[in-house]
This record gives structure tokens, sequence and C-alpha cells, in this order.
């Protein structure tokens, strides 16, 4: 499919800024390159859904959000966990499964959580996040603050009850709700046209009165402007924002996932649109970026992934006795 | 010293707790302007206000979900589901989401839930509206379940339940609403401990809920042939106060379990391993259960008396272990 041309963002971009978004996709990208490695070697288990090809998504929606605000995310939620500051070290022990990992090592790959920095976790049933998203809302409605509670989900949840549910409820209510529904086209292996009569997303949420529009989600600084200007409408009280965040995956579903249902064609066309290379070119274009910067930022990055390895290797695990620890809380 | 009904037990509980504490706030079907579909929340709305006696579209999954956001985000949501059959459709939010938090995430967000729902048959309403789950709900880890039998529970329970960090489940077994008592507590009681509502020395009738008034028919019947039975009636399901049943079974040898599940994996199935399993030396005879029969429920009055545990059941279960 293509996408439309969007004009240019409204935010003057500084090169400080500029190069920590770029410092930051490269992070989730070299950190995801390397847990693919991690899982070949057996360090890592259970299911591990990459995010490469969709970190403009998160970096940009992050870059816009406030640390007051609330994070909800999905299954497939590293590039989100990163960019929003939980330190690289505790997702990779995380995905070790051991003890200094963000959950413990109770959560895996699927379920990062962190309580000082709002994030609310992966939620690994589709759409299952949205109705917790609405009621953090909720609660921040009937307490009086105003903040947002930004809701990351993938476009398959569009087709679950609870999507429509959720939706209804904030637009109902005027929940401070930032709905962010990334399409990467999608959902496992099954596209987007065969799972949905409706295959403009954002159309949905306007169905329920709710103000909605799509953004290129290869374009960090467009999706940077528009999470900024959701996000103030929301924070300002004018009720839900949906935003469908057009995007995709370079790498398949899951690690178990052959990719048979999906042409090499198609993915050798959307990497043309890799959001790391072409905001890089951009900058160096604008002459915000030297290759020397870009050099030194490749560095950092992999440094950063090599001490969150380091720092998984290094922790230790949870003890066996502790195992049903955390299943009440202590009183 | 005026009657109190359960169902009015139930709404002084709500009243008290919302009275008491801002964070605290129901949501429901019809909980508003309708009064409550059992009419348990009638006149809250006139009091609290739409704001914290909160209506809600016919989504279950979707507004139980938002209470267990809420809960996370610092609220005490009360969120009443019409009927323990509709509750199914909220299953992926209280299974997924509010029973996994706390481990999941490592010890960092609790999620200090109240879910209440009725449930149980004996109204004619068929094969949608009538059926008993709680042993479902009882097999999850990270939540809690209660089953309040008597009008002071009612109260009780629910407002021990506004104290807990984490999720609790309450059933209120529908035909108990009209239940009439004399002393409502004015504390929380304490979730986790059964309550022996009758002595006796010949048999344990262990049993929970809506099967509590007919399993004390039966232990009046048996005392009529003078067999005293010692009726225990659990209030809570998880945790599972066993002691309670144990201690009676170490004088009475002989136990009947009584409930309105479906006789496979049933509730009282759970209840017979356990004595089996730490108490098998003490018994003189086979535990015995007395549960619905394995039929959708029917409508038919007299069909769905027979569907249903009935104390003439309990009585013949309880002599044949004599």
């Amino acid at each position: 499919m293509s996408i439309a041309h969007r004009p240019p963002h409204e935010i003057a971009l500084e090169r400080e800024h500029a190069h920590e978004l770029l410092r930051q996709m490269l992070v989730i990208r070299h950190f995801e390159e390397k847990a693919a490695e991690l899982y070949a070697a057996g360090k890592i288990r259970g299911f591990l859904h990459l995010y490469i090809g969709e970190e403009a998504v998160a970096v940009g929606a992050m870059a816009a959000l406030a640390p007051e605000d609330a994070i909800v995310a999905t299954y497939r939620e590293h590039g989100q966990a990163l960019a929003r500051g939980i330190p690289a070290a505790a997702v990779m022990a995380e995905m070790y499964g051991k003890a200094n990992g963000c959950s413990r090592g109770r959560g895996g790959s699927m379920h990062m959580f962190d309580a000082t920095r709002r994030f609310y976790g992966g939620y690994a049933i589709v759409a299952g996040g949205l109705p917790v998203a609405v009621g953090l809302a909720l609660a921040d409605r009937m307490q009086g603050r105003h903040r947002v509670t930004a809701c990351f989900f993938g476009e398959g949840a569009v087709a679950e009850g609870e999507f429509h549910e959720s939706v209804n409820l904030a637009a109902l209510w005027r929940l401070p709700v930032l709905f962010l529904c990334e399409n990467n086209l999608y959902a496992m292996g099954t596209a987007l046209a065969r799972s949905e009569s409706e295959t403009d997303i954002h159309l949905k949420a306007q169905n329920y009165r709710v103000q909605s529009e799509w953004v290129d989600g290869m374009d960090v600084l467009a999706v940077e402007a528009a999470v900024a200007r959701a996000a103030a409408s929301v924070r300002r009280g004018d009720g839900p924002y949906f935003l469908e965040l057009r995007t995709f995956r370079f790498r398949a579903h899951s690690m178990a996932d052959p990719e048979l249902y999906r042409t090499r064609e198609e993915v050798a066309e959307w990497k043309k649109r890799d959001p790391i290379p072409t905001f890089a070119a951009r900058l160096a274009a604008d002459g915000m970026l030297t290759g020397a910067e870009l050099q030194a930022l490749e560095a950092e990055a992999w440094r950063e992934v090599d001490w969150a390895v380091d720092e998984a290797e290094r922790g230790e695990w949870e003890p066996v006795e502790d195992l049903e620890r955390d299943v009440y809380t202590p009183r | 010293m005026a009657k109190t009904t359960y169902r009015e037990a139930v709404r002084a509980a709500l009243r008290e707790a919302m009275r008491a504490d801002p964070r605290v706030f129901l949501m429901g079907e019809d909980v508003g302007r309708y009064g409550g579909a059992f009419a348990v929340s009638l006149g809250l709305l006139d009091e609290f206000g739409p704001e914290r006696i909160r209506d809600t579209p016919l989504s279950e999954s979707g507004f139980l979900g938002a209470g267990i956001g809420a809960a996370l985000g610092g609220m005490r949501p009360i969120v009443e589901i019409m009927t323990v059959n509709f509750s199914l459709l909220s299953l992926d939010q209280l299974v997924n989401n509010a029973a996994t938090l706390r481990h999941m995430s490592g010890g960092q967000f609790s999620v200090p839930l109240v879910v209440r729902m009725a449930s149980g048959g004996g109204r004619s309403l068929a094969a949608q509206h009538s059926h008993s789950f709680e042993g479902w709900y009882a097999h999850v880890p990270g939540i809690k379940v209660v089953t309040p039998a008597t009008v002071a529970d009612a109260k009780g329970l629910l407002l021990a339940a506004l104290t807990e960090p984490d999720p609790v489940v309450i059933l209120e077994h529908a035909t108990l609403y009209p239940l009439e008592g004399d002393d409502t507590p004015d504390e929380p009681m304490q979730i986790g401990l059964a309550a022996v509502r009758r002595p006796g020395q010949h048999v344990t009738l262990v049993t929970y809920g809506g099967s509590l008034p007919k399993t004390l028919a039966a232990a009046d019947a048996l005392a009529k042939e003078g067999i005293e039975a010692e009726v225990i009636d659990l209030r809570t399901l998880r945790p599972l106060d066993i002691d309670t049943v144990l201690a009676s079974v170490a004088k009475t040898h002989r136990a009947v379990v009584v409930d309105e599940m479906w006789k496979t994996g049933s509730f009282a199935a759970e209840v017979m391993a356990q004595i089996m399993e730490r108490a098998f030396d003490e018994l003189d005879a086979p535990v015995a259960r007395v549960c619905s029969r394995e039929v959708p429920m029917p409508y038919a009055k007299h069909l769905e008396e027979a569907a249903l545990p009935q104390a003439g059941q309990i009585v013949t279960a309880a002599k044949g272990l004599l």
C-alpha cells in the first residue's frame, strides 16, 4: 500500500533532540537484533516478538508524552519499554528471566512492567490492555488529575469486542485516553484485508465520535508531532483521541513464524522506508548529522546493548522458594 | 429490632463504604437509575450521584477491565456484574489481568478491585441466568472468592473485601436477597474463615452460599430422627479454611459436601479431595456430595427443582454414611 505524503511537522527540530530520537531508535534496533541472536543461543525462551521496523512509533510517541502519563502496551513492547526509559539492562534481564528483570523474571518478553515510569505492562491477550487503559483514565478523571493514558495496540485488536467496548466507554465518559493503534498490516499472519471489512482503521474510532487520524508510523517526527497534538487535546479534557500509526514489522511475527503469508517483495518495499536510515538521511541532508556523529550514535547504542547483555548475564535467578511470592499482596 | 434483608445489608455496606472513602465507587449495568437488577443499589444514585454510582453499557469485559485500571489508578472500584452467567463475558479481564498483574509485574502492581455478581438457580430463569461457577473463580490464584450466605456476612464480607489489596469476587446467591436477619456488623469481617452454623457430632455437612438454607433445613430434619449434623458454611472459597472442616470431620468422621455446581468438577470435589488428602484416617465412610444434576438449568419449576440440590437429598446422603 502507499502512504500519502504528510506535511512537514510543526515542531522546530533541535539538533540534540534529533540525535536523541535517532539514538533511541538505534538502541531498539540493535537491542532487538541482539535479542534474536540470544534467542537462537537459547538465552531467551518462550515467545519473542521483535519491534524491528516499528521503532519510530514508540520513540516518537514517548518523546511526546510526559513522565506523569501512563503507558499500556502489548506483547510486542520492548520498543515502548526502552523508549519510556526502562533501563535496557532491566528489559534484557527480564527476557533472560532473571530477578533483576523489570518484572523479576515473572513476565518475560511479553510482560514488562515498571511502576516508577508508570509503565503498566505488556498485555498478551490482543485488546486486553484497552479496558485497563480506560480504567486508568477513569481514575485520573475521578481524582481530578490532568494526565494522559497512552494505550498501544496492534491493528489486529480492532477485531476484538474489547476494542469496541473500550473506545465506546472512553468516548461516552470523555476519558483522557490516547489510543495508539500500531497498524503493521498483519495480525500474526492474517493480512488486514483478510480480517476487516473496513481497513481504514481510524474510521472505526470516528464512528464512536472519537477524534481520529492516521499518521505515517515510519516517520519519527510525524509520530512525535501527532502524539504531541493528540496528547495536548486529551490533557485539555477534550476526551479520547485515536491515532492510527501506519508501520510495518520487518521481521517475522515471532521467532516461530516462517512468514508464509507475505512476499519478500512486500517486505523489501517497506524496508526502503526503514525509519532509521530515512531519518538519518533526512538529518544529514538538513545539515544536522555528520557521518562521524552517526557513527558515534551507533557505537553508543551498541554499548548500551552490550551493557544490557552483561547485566542480564550477571543477574541472579529468583530463588524457587519465592515461586509463590506476589500472588497476593503482603498485608 | 427491625429485620434487615440480605439485599439491604449489601446496600448498607455499599453506602457506608462510599461515605467513608471517596475512592469507593460502584459501576455496572443498571446500578444507577434502575436501582440495580436486584434492587441492591436502589437509592444510592440520589446520595452519591452518577460519577460514583456509574451506569455502564452492556460491556462486561470493558467495564470490568476499567475497574482493574481504576484500581491501578488509586480508586477502590466495586464492579457489579448482573449475573454469574454474564460474568463469563468478562472472564478475560478477571483471569488474564486482575488475577495475574501482581505476580506478572514482579510485585509492582496490586489490583484492589471488588467484583460482585448474583449467582445460582431456583428462580425459573432457565439456562443462561441460573448457573453456579464459583468453583471456576476459586480455581484461579491471585483472586479471592467470597460467598456470603447470611445477612450479616452480606455486609461484613463486602466491607472486608474493600479492605483487601487484591481482587475479590463476591457471589451473592440470588435467592438470598429477600432473606431476613437481625444483626449486621458495623466493622469488616475477615475473609478466609469458615463458620460452624450448627454444632453436631454425627455427621458434617459442608456448604456455602445459596445451599446453606437447604443444608440447615436438612440438619433440622435429621435432628428429628436423632441425627445431629454439624453444618459448616465455608464463606470464603479461596483462600479455603479447610482446617475448620477437618476439625469437624475429626469429631464426626463423616462428611457430606453440598453445592449447586454441576457434580463433575464441582467445588465440592475440591473439598472432598482435601478431606481425603488430610483426614483419610478420620473417615468412617466415604465423603459424599450433593450437587446439581448435569443438565443446563431447565425452565419448568418441577424440572429445575429436580436439577438443584434439595434438603431431602442431603438428608438421604447423610443417612447413607451412618
